[in-house]
């Protein structure tokens, strides 16, 4: 479904993405994961078109996504930090997304039920916790039914009752044959929610296979360990 | 595109900042014309605070705008809207709702107090000037990520274009005043689009001989359909080519 081959990114000296080749399929969910700064986000912007790479080139669906914005309707997003005109209602937002795609018909509202935001569709965006306005982003990333879901730490700043309501989602669309990218550093959400894992360090991808495998190779039973205790083996080979 | 420019002319009238831009620019052109019985004088008095006012807010609001859309234009982003679209509807609605509050600060006034050939010029430039320095703004806005480096861009032009630019200018009518400099500066002035609104303006105002020789030379040919034309082809230029290249920027950006 996406098919992202020699990606590379560069801010100033800084290189991000080096030499990045890696497919998702649908129907699988992959957990990103990786160090602060090690690419993730880098990685999941440019699938989306908001960085443009300096080399390599993405696919989505086997389209190329260069100079073409339709390939995005296959894409429902939730940021890391969800941010909106401070000045729109909750539902004059939904109204507009909903307005700017009024050819969709297929819309899946059951996020906004379930975190019960129609009650606060007169509140202005400014005046939102962290928390609303991830159960909007989240809201907005299900809602026209995309066959693929990118997740950018999405249990961030939730309550507990909204991560149950989430994960629950996220497993029911799961089933439903679609992809799902998640970012996260709470491993036992991962645990939960992934089957792959593809793990980023310095903008390279050091890992790229089932959670199982992993967890077969490092000999550990959680995710977390597992991930740990490939990070030190990394950080013995290069003091090495 | 009008859907996407549609809320952001929502977000800006939300924003009481172009209500009392259009407050201030409605009390000092009904005060200008209250001053003085003679319209022409105030006209005139009314060129001098409208070309130092109107770029200034233009590049002040659009830049300002710019970046505090920053989520809005990310959001967009993120749904199947592709970047053109998105930039020339944030410049279009910049550009109207700060034309909207002059000619409903200046224009409508003007027109009832003064209905003469010059005001109708003034009110023509303004409009023109306002689109000029949202795009000159714009540029500023897309050449970097941080707020306070892209208003300080936009301020520079401001400060070239209506101070140190005329500077300028005496300076080489100064250095070179041996020679005929005619069309000297009235190239020199095209390059400049604040200057170019102001002559049009002096010409209509009678004033031109004030400004000797030159000024005569100026008002055979700006007097002319096709000086007028040229001032104004000239404008649209001004605010084209910097659009463009802001576009073109916006395209490639990282957001």
């Amino acid at each position: 479904m996406i098919t992202i081959s020699n990606l590379n990114k560069q801010f100033g000296k800084l290189r991000v993405l080096n030499s990045i080749s890696v497919q998702f399929n649908s129907g699988i969910s992959y957990a990103v994961i990786g160090p602060n700064g090690s690419g993730k986000t880098t990685m999941i912007k440019c699938i989306l078109g908001m960085v443009v790479p300096d080399r390599g080139e993405i696919k989505v669906g086997g389209e190329s996504i260069a100079q073409n914005s339709g390939y995005r309707k296959k894409i429902g997003y939730m940021p890391q930090i969800g941010r909106y005109p401070e000045q729109m209602k909750i539902g004059q937002v939904f109204d507009m997304i909903r307005d700017l795609r009024h050819d969709e018909k297929n819309l899946d509202e059951d996020l906004i039920r379930e975190f019960k935001l129609d009650k606060l569709k007169d509140k202005r965006m400014h005046t939102l916790s962290g928390g609303t306005r991830q159960k909007v982003s989240a809201s907005l990333a299900f809602l026209f039914n995309p066959p693929i879901l990118i997740l950018d730490e999405p249990t961030a700043g939730l309550d507990p009752v909204s991560v149950e309501i989430l994960k629950t989602k996220i497993h029911s669309e799961k089933n439903r044959n679609k992809l799902f990218l998640i970012t996260s550093h709470i491993m036992s959400d991962l645990d939960e929610l992934a089957s792959h894992l593809v793990y980023l360090e310095e903008g390279k991808i050091l890992f790229n296979d089932t959670i199982d495998l992993l967890k077969e190779e490092t000999g550990e039973r959680k995710l977390g360990r597992a991930v740990a205790t490939i990070m030190q083996r990394n950080l013995k080979a290069e003091t090495l | 595109m009008m859907k996407i420019a549609k809320y952001v002319a929502y977000d800006i009238i939300r924003n009481r900042f172009v209500l009392l831009y259009t407050l201030f620019l409605l009390i000092v052109t009904v005060s200008m014309y209250s001053l003085d019985s003679d319209a022409g004088k105030s006209t005139l008095s009314l060129l001098n605070i409208i070309l130092l006012v109107v770029p200034l807010v233009s590049v002040i609001f659009t830049t300002m705008h710019f970046f505090n859309s920053y989520e809005f234009i990310e959001l967009l982003l993120s749904q199947p809207v592709n970047r053109e679209k998105v930039f020339i509807s944030e410049f279009l609605s910049v550009a109207l709702a700060l034309s909207l509050a002059f000619i409903i600060g200046v224009a409508l006034p003007t027109v009832l107090l003064a209905n003469n050939a010059a005001a109708v010029y003034l009110i023509f430039s303004g409009v023109l000037l306002t689109f000029v320095f949202v795009s000159l703004a714009s540029l500023a806005s897309v050449l970097t990520r941080d707020k306070a480096k892209g208003i300080g861009i936009a301020l520079l032009f401001w400060i070239y274009f209506t101070l140190i630019y005329d500077g300028l200018i005496l300076y080489v009518i100064y250095s070179f005043s041996d020679y005929p400099l005619e069309k000297v500066t009235l190239l020199l002035s095209s390059l400049n689009p604040v200057d170019l609104a102001r002559i049009v303006i002096l010409l209509k105002l009678d004033i031109s001989a004030l400004m000797g020789y030159t000024g005569a030379f100026y008002q055979n040919f700006f007097g002319s359909s096709t000086g007028a034309i040229y001032a104004f082809l000239l404008l649209l230029a001004w605010i084209i080519i910097p659009l463009w290249v802001a576009l073109r920027k916006f395209i490639r950006k990282d957001i």
